[in-house]
This record gives structure tokens, C-alpha cells and sequence, in this order.
């Protein structure tokens, strides 16, 4: 207790406080007894080919194809994606769709790799000193080593580390505030010193004069690890370790941001827009192991936990490892195990099923009792106490979202700031009714962003539509111009042979005038002064207008259709 | 993969977050009860058992109530009504209403309350009115002799305190209980004595707000701040409310003569001020939800309660002045959204059309 306090005491760097947030158990102790462990090698990996924020990889290997350790087996396709290698040597036995690690329980193509024990490696190549090479090199290093963020959101992390724009402030997160969850802290025990490394190179390649290690107050032996390392270390006068106050949820990237910073990431912006990039300490590791020992990531620390395992702790696996085989080596009691969460109990989602391949963003998979993670009682109705809105991070209502969700009232939901919910739970954690807030947010949003994508989809195809018409009225009217033009020129060459006729006299022009009105006057008589167009003479008469006219006629209609479909929209 | 096979050993699709803490409706509620018991306490010392005989009796009502409206409406009764916040409406009105109101005024209140102030609006949370007010002003309105006639704070001295004497005053055929004005209507009578006098020609009320007034006052600040340190509540109604009550009352003071409006601690320590304060304002269903919503709702509260007090109808105005701001906290609520992070200010009022 003493230590922690002195190390407490010894960080002189302000700190600011979090809003709001919650102190759930934490339930960190299971899996800190031993340390990091490995798993036997699986007979198969099963590669997900979407790991990462972005667009899935595209396969480079074919079925039957024998492959190496950290052999590319797929290539990222797009700017924001991310290349994935073979954890192992093996042979490539499918590539077929199988369950992937997502609250949907979704079947995704997948990679899978039957393993031949060998564990042999590809060529790799290493750098002796990194600083010899310019940043951008090792940007590209890091993004072919299909690096994505290991803290749980996997974003591509060569995309934050080459925004272009100037990065002051470093920020490695090391926060670790979802309770259950270990794996960063034992990295921070274990391997302090690849993380110091890490943070070095990623302060290399940004150019960033500060560097700060965020860690929360929970975890001494972690601090003590890192302010050794740090120590040890060339750059102890350009990184600081900075401890704070255990709260959840400090470690989200905005929330940790105004806790080190004070700086508030501007809404729909990025913490780079306030130079600062922040990236988590597993990242970190994995971006010495690419830029100095040329290593892809191929694999992770999970942590393994869960009343229904009889020995949880941490153990370093290959991605693709599916649960079950790391379940059985944790000491799983079949008949205790309740709920399987992949990731923290505030913020993971549970899943059906036991062959769910571990992936890069996978830091923590909890084997619950039923009495552990109990099933949620049946909401009851809100009474508006507020709690969650004291609890919430972003400082949002979200009594008043949840009013406005289950009233469908986007336009409410969108004014009180519902895209800047973080998803975190804590909401939900304190409210007195167990009413589940989260989900009603996170329901909402997707039905706005497809709402979104449909008024953009319509958008565009009206802004098609439109200009495909223009573009015929004006052929229309060019062929018009043409042959006026034409028949003017006829005209003329018949009156240049007329004139050339001798003998022709040569009529009075206002006569003539006078009696071709007379003419067109008695045609008009006969008629009815207003004829109903049928729809065919309507569409002529339509056709033969000027562009701009049947532009603005189309406005109008158009307006029309807008009046009677009334679709909702958003978005000022 | 025993796991899938057997299917009975894996629950389907819980959402995040898998543990809740251990906070719920029925916690707050109760700790609301707890909370009213050295209110309580206080009001049998100085007015005797009624108090107590009108306070179980109301809540038998407001649960019977309930659970009438619970199966008029087809919804579980047990489980409705284990949340408890009916038995708060009971408890509050229970202490709301005079000690020795007879057994028919509080059926009429309890009864409105719940069936019409609660449960017509679609029950438990979606009531846009504090129920408890609303039964409170109905029989205040409609039996304004009966509301009046609260009994000379005796204290343990009394001789009209025994128990057998509330439940045949409340239940029976009444006893010849010596009615008496409270000090707020004394005050609002008086037009030509100073405040001196005033307090000299009432020698029951002697202290700063009438010597049983201000020792149930203070029972009921003492409860609202457990209920503070307990965080069933925050802070920005109750303070909301006292401060506009105690600059309303510094400003309109007009020192101790016969025109006088009372001191500013007159008022924070009689009626109805910190019962109204801890227990009635903080109902979180009809008031405003933000913490500004909730000083601003605190304040308008107590403007009203001092506006009623000294140039109304009524000698106090608690239940009146909530009634009055609870139809203004949906408005409240949309000017007072708090600043969102990484947001530049709030977002104010009505979403814009387009």
C-alpha cells in the first residue's frame, strides 16, 4: 500500500479529472498469479480476414498452398485495412466462412491453417538501427506487418501514425480500466522494456517531443516495471510515466486524453486534429517486434478468465487460436460456464460458441458462471433518477436518449448528441432499473446510419438522374440549333436562287405581313383555346422546353414526391 | 465444442454490460423511506400519533391503489409493486397531511394520487406530475377546513397525543382536538401586531419558526442530507430551492413590524420548506433531469413557495408551487442539456428541422 501511494506521490504532472464514470469490481487478481503463459500449438488457425477497422484483407494463398511463420497470406485492400501472415507454418486447408468473434455470431471468411508443428519461419528481416531509416519507411514497416490497435478497436495503426498532420504528444495507453482484464498489465510487468523500445520508435516515426504513459493507480507492480525501464532507458527525459486515480472508463482514448491532457477531442474529430496520437501498449510491443526484429503480428496476450476456469491467467497466443483450445489449457469446467465474453464485462459481447478464433484486437476472453455474470433482471420502468447521466463520460443525458430511442425520435437523439456516446456501459451499470441503455444505443445508431446511407443513396441517384436529363436536353437542343441552323441555310440558298430567277415581282412586305396575321387568325378561331394534353403530349411538350425550364419543372415535381414520401431526414 | 452441442449450457446474446452494480429502484425508494423517519419522528413528538396512524394508513391505500390499477391494467402486481415507490407517494402524503385528517380525506388524496396522478398516465415513470401533490392539492382545494386543522405543537407535554385519541380522531367521530393555525398562518393573518408581538401573544411559538415547526424541519433536513451522502439524489434541487427561498425571503423581509414577511429563517424552518426541499422536489420522474434542469426547477419551486407564502391565497405553497414547475420541466429540460464532450456549448432547445 505504502509503495503505491509513494509512486502516486512521485508523479508531479497535473492530471485532470475524469467526468463522471463508475467503479465496478475489478476482479483483476484471478489472472495475476502467474505469469504470461503459452498455449501448445492448434492443430488449425482460423484467420479472420476482417481483424481490423476497415476493409477485409484479400487472400494471397490458395488451398493446399504450404505457407510459413509470418508468411502474407492476405493483403490489405484499400487505404484503411490491414495484411494478415501465418502464425504458423503450415498448409492452408480453407478458405470458407466460419463464426467470427462478433456479437452477431456471424460466419466471416476466414483463413484456416492446418498446422504442421515445425513452427518454421520465414525470412525475416531486421534492422539494427532504426533511426537510420527515415519515418515513413517505418510507417510502412508497421503497416506490412498488418499492426492494428490491440486495445480493442483495431484501427490500422500505420493509418494513425501517418495522418500528416504535426503530432505534439505521444500518448501510450497503458490504462487497462475494464475490470477482468490483465493482459496489458502483465505485459507491463513482464516485458516493460519492449514497450519503453516501442514507444521510442513510435516517438521516432511521429516526431512527437513528449511521450506519456498513462497508467491507472490499480496496478504498482506495472508502475514500478515501467518507471525501471524507463529509467534504464535513452529517452527517460522525453517520456514521463503518469499515474492516476483508478476509474472506469479512463482508458477510451478521448477519456484518457482529458485525463493526461485536459484537452477535450473536438466531436466527429480526432485526437490527432490535437496533435496527439495514442496508441496502447500491446501496440506498442508489436511495433518493436515489426520495425527492429521484422516480425508481422501474428500473435497476442489474452487474458483468461472467469470463475469457470480452474487456472485463468494470461498466456501469449497466435491469432487464430480458437477459445476452446485455450479454454481446455486454462482448466475449463464445462458444466460451470455460464456466459463467454469476448473482451471486458462492461464493454465485451458474449458468444454462443466455443470455436471463436482469438484476433488481434482480442485482449481478454472470460469463461463466466451463471451467478457471475447473472442474467440481467427485467428493466424496469425509468424514473428519470439521473444516475447515469452522473455516471456518463461525454456528459450525456442518457435518460433523455433512451426516452427519445424508444420513441424512434431520431432528430432528438442526433440534438441530444447521441453519436458521441462511447458505448461504455457505465450507464447502464448504475442504473436502478437494469434498464439496458447501451443496447438501445447502439440500435439507434445503426438505424440512423442506415437512414444515412439511404438519404445519401438517394441523393446521389437524384443528382444522376438530373444531370442525365440536362445532358439530354442539351443534345436535344444542340441537334435543335443544328438544324435551324440548317434550314436557315437552305432558306437562304433557295432565296439566292430565287432572286437569281428573273421575272419574279416582287410582293409589298407589309401586305404580305398583314395577310399572313389574317391567316393565323382564322386557324385559331376554330380551336377550343386550351386543349388537355394527353400524358404522351404532356411529356412532348416537355421534351421540347429549354434545359432550363425542364430543370426547374423537375424541381418541382420532385418537391412533390418529397411532400407525399416524407421520409425522415437528418442532418441539417 | 461441448459447448454448442449440448446448447443448455450457453445462454444466447446478453448485451454489454454483463454485470450491473448493485444499485435499483427499490434501494432508492427504500432508502426515501428510511430517509422520512426523523421527520417522522419529530411530527409524532410534537403533534402526536396521528402522524404516524396517517402515514400507515395512507400507504395500505396507495398500495391497495396500486394494485388495483396494476391488474385494471394487466401488468405483474408483485413485481410493481416491490419497487416501492407507491409506499414513497404513501409515506409522503401520510406526513403531508394534517395529523388528525380524518380516514376519508386521505383515501381521496391516496386514491387520486395513484389512480389518477400515477397510473392514468401509464404508471411508474411517466407521470408528469408529482402524484402526491396532485392528491395533496385536490383535498387541499376541495376540503379546505380540514386542511387547516393542524393541532398546537404540544410535544411530549400534550394531553391529545395518545393513540386511542388519533385513530378514533381519524377513524371515529372525531374528538374535540384543539385545532390551531400553524406559525405561516398566523403570520399571513397578522397585520397589525410586530413580529415581537406577534411571537409574545403565541407563546407556542416561540424559536425562530414555532418550536415544533422548526424541530420537524430540521428532522427532515437531517434525513435529505442522508439521503445527499447516500447519492439517491444530487445536491441542485434541494439547494436550488432553499437559496431562492432565502433570497425571496432577505429581499421581501421587511424587518419585524406588523408588515413584516418573516426572516429568511422563518421560512427555510417552517411548513412545509424541507420536506418539500429533500423528499417532494427531488422526485425525479416529474422534475427536470440535468443537474442545471435542477437547479433551475429547485429554484422556481422555492420562488413560488415564497410567492404563495406571502402575497397568496394560501399560507404555504410547497405543493402548488411543484405542480406549477413540473409542468415547466419538460421546457427546462431542453435549455439545459449539459455540454457534451468535445463539444464547443450545448445543444439547446428543440432539434432544428433541417
Amino acid at each position: 500500500m505504502n509503495a503505491q501511494t509513494n509512486l502516486i506521490a512521485s508523479s508531479e504532472r497535473k492530471i485532470w479529472p475524469l467526468t463522471g464514470g463508475v467503479h465496478p469490481e475489478e476482479n483483476k487478481h484471478q489472472s495475476t498469479t502467474r505469469p504470461i503463459g503459452s498455449v501448445p500449438l492448434p492443430e488449425t488457425l482460423v484467420l479472420p480476414l476482417s481483424q481490423h477497422a476497415g476493409t477485409p484483407a484479400e487472400p494471397v494463398v490458395a488451398v493446399g498452398d504450404k505457407v510459413l511463420k509470418g508468411q502474407l497470406i492476405a493483403r490489405a485492400s484499400g487505404v484503411i485495412s490491414a495484411p494478415l501472415h501465418a502464425p504458423s507454418s503450415g498448409v492452408i486447408s480453407a478458405i470458407e466462412p466460419r463464426p467470427i468473434p462478433h456479437p452477431s455470431g456471424f460466419s466471416e471468411p476466414c483463413i484456416v491453417l492446418s498446422t504442421d508443428g515445425a513452427e518454421q519461419w520465414c525470412e525475416l528481416t531486421t534492422i539494427d538501427d532504426y533511426r537510420q531509416l527515415p519515418p515513413e519507411e517505418l510507417v510502412a514497416k508497421v503497416r506490412a506487418a498488418g499492426i492494428s490497435g490491440m486495445g480493442g478497436a483495431g484501427f490500422p495503426t500505420a493509418i494513425k501514425l501517418s495522418s500528416g498532420l504535426s503530432i505534439r504528444t505521444l500518448i501510450i495507453n497503458g490504462t487497462e480500466c475494464e475490470p477482468y482484464i490483465t493482459a496489458d498489465d502483465m505485459l507491463m510487468r513482464e516485458q516493460a522494456q519492449t514497450i519503453i523500445a516501442g514507444a521510442e520508435i513510435l516517438q521516432y516515426m511521429l516526431g512527437a517531443d513528449e511521450c506519456l504513459i498513462g497508467i491507472e493507480d490499480n496496478k504498482p507492480e506495472a508502475i514500478m516495471a515501467m518507471r525501471t525501464a524507463l529509467s534504464q532507458s535513452a529517452s527517460a527525459d522525453k517520456m514521463e510515466i503518469v499515474v492516476f486515480p483508478t476509474i472506469y472508463p479512463s482508458g477510451g482514448e478521448k477519456q484518457l486524453i482529458q485525463i493526461l491532457t485536459g484537452q477535450e477531442v473536438p466531436s466527429g474529430k480526432l485526437p490527432a486534429d490535437l496533435g496527439i496520437v495514442m496508441q496502447n501498449v500491446g501496440t506498442a510491443v508489436a511495433v518493436k517486434e515489426a520495425v527492429v526484429d521484422g516480425k508481422p503480428l501474428i500473435s497476442r496476450i489474452t487474458t483468461l478468465t472467469g470463475a469457470a476456469l480452474q487456472t485463468p491467467g494470461n498466456v501469449a497466443v497466435l491469432i487464430g487460436t480458437p477459445a476452446h483450445h485455450l479454454l481446455q489449457h486454462a482448466g475449463l469446467q464445462d458444466s460451470q460456464l455460464g456466459t463467454l465474453v469476448f473482451g471486458g464485462p462492461m464493454m465485451g459481447f458474449s458468444v454462443e460458441r466455443l470455436d471463436i478464433p482469438v484476433t488481434k484486437t482480442a485482449n481478454c476472453i472470460i469463461a463466466a458462471t451463471r451467478s457471475e455474470f447473472p442474467e440481467a433482471p427485467d428493466p424496469q420502468a425509468c424514473i428519470r433518477c439521473g444516475h447515469c447521466a452522473q455516471a456518463c463520460p461525454a456528459s450525456l443525458l442518457p435518460q433523455q436518449l433512451y426516452w427519445h430511442a424508444k420513441a424512434e425520435n431520431y432528430e432528438q437523439l442526433l440534438h441530444h448528441n447521441l453519436f458521441d456516446c462511447i458505448e461504455c456501459g457505465a450507464c447502464a451499470f448504475v442504473c436502478p432499473s437494469a434498464i439496458p441503455l447501451v443496447q438501445y444505443y447502439r440500435a439507434s445508431k445503426g438505424v440512423i446510419r442506415t437512414l444515412e446511407a439511404k438519404q445519401v443513396k438517394s441523393e446521389r441517384s437524384k443528382a444522376r438522374y438530373e444531370s442525365r436529363l440536362a445532358r439530354m436536353a442539351q443534345e436535344s437542343a444542340e441537334k435543335e440549333a443544328k438544324r435551324q441552323a440548317n434550314a436557315e441555310r437552305a432558306a437562304r440558298l433557295k432565296a439566292a436562287k430565287a432572286n437569281e430567277q428573273p421575272g419574279v415581282v416582287e410582293e409589298d412586305p407589309i401586305q404580305a405581313a398583314i395577310a399572313r396575321a389574317k391567316a393565323r387568325k382564322a386557324a385559331t378561331a376554330g380551336q377550343p383555346a386550351r386543349v388537355e394534353l394527353s400524358a404522351k403530349q404532356k411529356e412532348l411538350r416537355f421534351s421540347s422546353l429549354s434545359p432550363g425550364h425542364r430543370l426547374k419543372r423537375l424541381r418541382r415535381r420532385s418537391a412533390q414526391h418529397r411532400l407525399l414520401a416524407m421520409t425522415p431526414r437528418l442532418h441539417g | 465444442m461441448a459447448f454448442i452441442s449440448n446448447g443448455s449450457s450457453i445462454r444466447v446474446g446478453q448485451s454489454s454490460p454483463h454485470k450491473l452494480g448493485l444499485n435499483s429502484t427499490q434501494r432508492v425508494m427504500s432508502l426515501l423511506i428510511l430517509a422520512t423517519l426523523p421527520g417522522l419522528l419529530a411530527q409524532i413528538v410534537f403533534f402526536g400519533w396521528g402522524s404516524l396512524v396517517n402515514v400507515l394508513w395512507c400507504v395500505l391505500i396507495a398500495l391497495g391503489c396500486e394494485a388495483l390499477a396494476l391488474t385494471l391494467r394487466r401488468r405483474p402486481v408483485r413485481s410493481c409493486l416491490s419497487d416501492c415507490s407507491v409506499a414513497v407517494a404513501g409515506v409522503l402524503l401520510g406526513l403531508a397531511l394534517p395529523p388528525f385528517a380524518p380516514w376519508w380525506l386521505s383515501l381521496v388524496a391516496v386514491s387520486f394520487a395513484v389512480i389518477i396522478g400515477k397510473h392514468l398516465y401509464g404508471g411508474l415513470g411517466q407521470n408528469p406530475f408529482n402524484p402526491a401533490m396532485l392528491g395533496y392539492v385536490l383535498v387541499l382545494i376541495s376540503f379546505p377546513q380540514e386542511m387547516t386543522a393542524w393541532l398546537p405543537p404540544l410535544g411530549l407535554e400534550g394531553h391529545n397525543n395518545s393513540l386511542g385519541d388519533a385513530l378514533s380522531a381519524i377513524f371515529g367521530q372525531g374528538v374535540d382536538a384543539v385545532s390551531m393555525a400553524t406559525p405561516l398562518d398566523v403570520l399571513k393573518e397578522n397585520s397589525s401586531l410586530t413580529i415581537n408581538e406577534l411571537w409574545q401573544a403565541n407563546p407556542i411559538f416561540d424559536g425562530m419558526a414555532g418550536r415544533g415547526w422548526l424541530w420537524v424541519n430540521l428532522a427532515y433536513l437531517a434525513g435529505g442530507l442522508f439521503l445527499l451522502w447516500r447519492k439517491v439524489f444530487t445536491w441542485h434541487a434541494p439547494v436550488g430551492m432553499l437559496a431562492a427561498i432565502t433570497i425571496m425571503a432577505t429581499l421581501f423581509w421587511q424587518g419585524s413590524g406588523s408588515d413584516s414577511h418573516g426572516s429568511p429563517m422563518f421560512h427555510l424552518l417552517s411548513g412545509a420548506t424541507m420536506l418539500g426541499a429533500f423528499f417532494i422536489i427531488t422526485d425525479p420522474v416529474s422534475g427536470a433531469t440535468s443537474n442545471r434542469g435542477r437547479l433551475i426547477f429547485g429554484a422556481g419551486v422555492g420562488i413560488i413557495v415564497y410567492v404563495i407564502r406571502a402575497w397568496g391565497g394560501y399560507p404555504d405553497g410547497v405543493a402548488f408551487a411543484t405542480l406549477l414547475m413540473n409542468m415547466a420541466a419538460p421546457t427546462i429540460d431542453y435549455y439545459t442539456q449539459p455540454r457534451t464532450y468535445g463539444h464547443q456549448r450545448a445543444s439547446k432547445g428543440l432539434p432544428k428541422k433541417d
